[in-house]
């Protein structure tokens, strides 16, 4: 017996019975159907985390000041005071694997002009600030390196505030605003890059030379973090052991003392971020993944009430020369080309859901072809499992039994 | 000496039914020589059945020895049954268990579709022929549901003859029909034995034993007749003078 007549006996079986045979296979169809769009949902989401995450510059690192706490520990004030000017400086002459750097101190409170006002910070940075966070001028210019020596009283504003305290639409370049009592002359104004993953407007930002917000804002001698971007990507770790020991060096720690400053990597930040959609992606394949193993053992039912219900077919096939091993291959046949049909079928619905969900919810999603592979190969194994019980009790009946069967 | 086409000695054949052993068949020997149409007739319970299932190789006696076309079929797996069914036995059932749905060429292909070493042109040309044979040559391809008792009963033939088997068992394969259509199934049986056919005719229909050569009787697992007919009726006679339903 070829396989290829088996082939043949099976798909005329399974076309004396379309109805019921497309109702199995829409169980499997629901099934990869939903594993598709459950994936691809993920794995859009993750793309465009990781996206995100590039775009604000994955080789980032931030360092700040205070030992890494966890579980709610207070920290003194001492504390948070401990990133001075001076390790800052030490960064710069003695570290190797980094690109740029800058300080930051920000402070909170009203941006003025004339009758308008907004809420914000002033985000205290040097000039390089601008190629670690990958941030352009869009009109104007960003303030110097003497702008930063001087402490100047000048300010680069983001799209948010100068829509808010230039509401009618002035050219902002030039005037000059206060943030609380300070007056700042307006040089330049950011690019617009609107909300980040995380919900945060990004332009809802104003950059201020880091020595004024020092001096001239909350006069203070100590930084509030430094942000530092790695040569190369791939070698943050490095950067980081080498800022490390710098910075160990500087605050004269003994080798028993712990750290009194935190280093963070984007790197760290984007896995932390992309677990926890890595996490929903598995909760929804694993439900995705249910409806398959009801579909499939749909596929065990049917195919149980058909051999059963053919088993004087079976008698006469064995009676005229079918063996065992020809009924039961008939059989899975059958059951695979219900699953493998239905995969097909599903992977399209899946595609189509994806789809659907891209055009009216608007979520990034992805299909990746490791997920459609996957969802075929098991597509047929769950043909085989679940065909593999009624095809071989449909190869171990009786013929004499068979035949006579009412 | 015409060829002997099936051979038994001493067959017997126990069942065990909870306690009790069941004797279908209590030593039954007879020989089958090429050519012969030859009836197997008892009442139920007689063993003809388990006979039936034993030439046909669905089922192995307990004890004795069985040849078909010269081979024992005795001590052969289930695979190799299923060949020698395949290759050597055409079957034919009372309720003729054609395919639904299916059409009388396809059913009629059947057996060959087991048979890899026949291919799909010769099976379909072979098919077509035992159609024609058995006077289906117009209905190729009506399907099993849309055709009469009779008609299904042909497809059957048809599908009994499709691998050239050394031997025809016919399971009381009139017993569905009227006696009209069963006098035209009887006619085409007995052309098949002119044309030098072995068929084998299980029936309870003492009748038919007068439209066959040779009858072999069964009682209680014995054979208490076996006798040769040396005037044989033709069933086609009797199928002329039968009026024909005319509403």
């Amino acid at each position: 017996m070829n396989i290829q007549n088996l082939f043949k006996i099976a798909i005329k079986a399974l076309g004396n019975n379309k109805m019921r045979c497309f109702l199995t296979m829409l169980g499997v169809i629901i099934g990869v159907g939903a594993v598709i769009a459950m994936l691809a949902i993920g794995q859009g989401s993750k793309n465009s985390i990781k996206a995100q995450i590039s775009e604000m510059g994955s080789n980032m690192i931030m360092i700040m000041p205070g030992a890494e706490r966890r579980g709610g520990v207070r920290q003194s004030s001492d504390d948070m005071q401990t990133l001075k000017p001076a390790d800052y400086e030490a960064i710069v002459n003695q570290a190797t694997g980094i690109a740029h750097i800058t300080p930051t101190v920000s402070s909170s409170g009203q941006w003025v002009n004339g009758n308008n006002n907004y809420p914000s910070q002033a985000q205290g940075v040097n000039t390089q600030y601008l190629d670690i966070r990958q941030r352009k001028v869009a009109e104007g210019e960003m303030f110097t390196e003497s702008d930063v020596k001087t402490a100047a009283k000048v300010c680069v504003l983001g799209k948010t505030l100068v829509d808010n305290l230039f509401p009618d639409g002035t050219d902002p370049i030039g005037k000059v605003v206060r943030f609380g009592s300070i007056p700042l002359t307006v040089i330049g104004v950011l690019d617009e890059k609107g909300y980040n993953t995380m919900g945060q407007d990004q332009d809802d930002l104003a950059l201020v030379p880091y020595t004024t917000v020092m001096k001239r804002m909350l006069a203070i001698d100590y930084l509030q973090g430094i942000q530092a971007s790695a040569i190369d990507e791939n070698r943050t770790e490095e950067t980081i052991a080498e800022i490390t020991d710098i910075l160990r060096t500087q605050h004269k720690l003994r080798d028993d003392q712990e750290d009194n400053f935190s280093i963070r990597s984007m790197q760290e930040l984007a896995q932390m971020i992309s677990s926890t959609s890595s996490m929903m992606t598995v909760l929804l394949a694993c439900v995705a993944g249910i409806s398959l193993l009801v579909g499939g053992i749909g596929i065990m039912n049917i195919m149980i009430v058909s051999v059963t219900e053919r088993t004087r077919e079976i008698g006469l096939r064995m009676s005229i020369g079918a063996t065992g091993k020809d009924v039961m291959t008939q059989f899975l046949i059958e059951a695979i080309i219900i699953s493998v049909t239905g995969g097909v079928l599903g992977i399209l619905a899946g595609a189509i859901a994806t789809w659907m969900i891209k055009l009216f919810a608007h979520w990034p999603v992805q299909i990746d072809p490791s997920s459609v592979i996957l969802s075929f190969v098991v597509c047929t194994a769950i043909g085989i499992i679940f065909g593999f019980y009624p095809a071989a009790k449909a190869s171990n009946l009786d013929p004499i039994e068979a035949i006579r069967y009412e | 000496m015409a060829k002997e086409i099936i051979k038994i000695e001493n067959l017997k054949r126990y069942f065990k039914v909870g306690d009790e052993t069941v004797k279908a068949l209590r030593g039954v020997s007879f020989t089958i020589y090429e050519g012969e149409f030859v009836t197997i007739m008892g009442t139920s319970g007689s063993g003809k059945s388990t006979l039936l299932n034993t030439l046909g190789c669905l089922d192995t006696p307990t004890s004795g020895e069985y040849y078909l076309d010269g081979i024992a079929v005795k001590g052969m797996g289930k695979n190799e049954r299923a060949r020698i069914r395949n290759r050597k036995i055409g079957f034919i059932f009372q309720n003729y268990n054609l395919l639904p749905k299916t059409t009388a060429l396809e059913n009629v292909e059947l057996p060959l579709l087991y048979n890899s070493s026949v291919s799909a042109k010769e099976r379909a040309e072979r098919a077509e022929k035992c159609l024609r044979e058995v006077g289906l040559g117009e209905r190729l391809y009506h399907k099993s549901n849309q055709m009469s008792g009779g008609q299904q009963q042909r497809v059957a033939i048809a599908r009994a003859l499709v691998n050239n088997p050394v031997i025809i068992l016919a399971d009381e394969a009139t017993g569905n029909l009227d006696t009209r259509t069963s006098f035209s199934i009887l006619t085409l049986f007995q052309r098949l034995y002119r044309e030098g056919k072995t068929i084998i005719f299980v029936t309870h229909n003492p009748e038919i034993a007068l439209y066959s050569s040779r009858n072999i009787m069964l009682r209680d697992g014995h054979i208490v007749s076996d006798e040769y007919n040396d005037d044989i009726k033709s069933a086609e006679e009797v199928y002329r003078n039968l009026p024909e339903e005319n509403d």
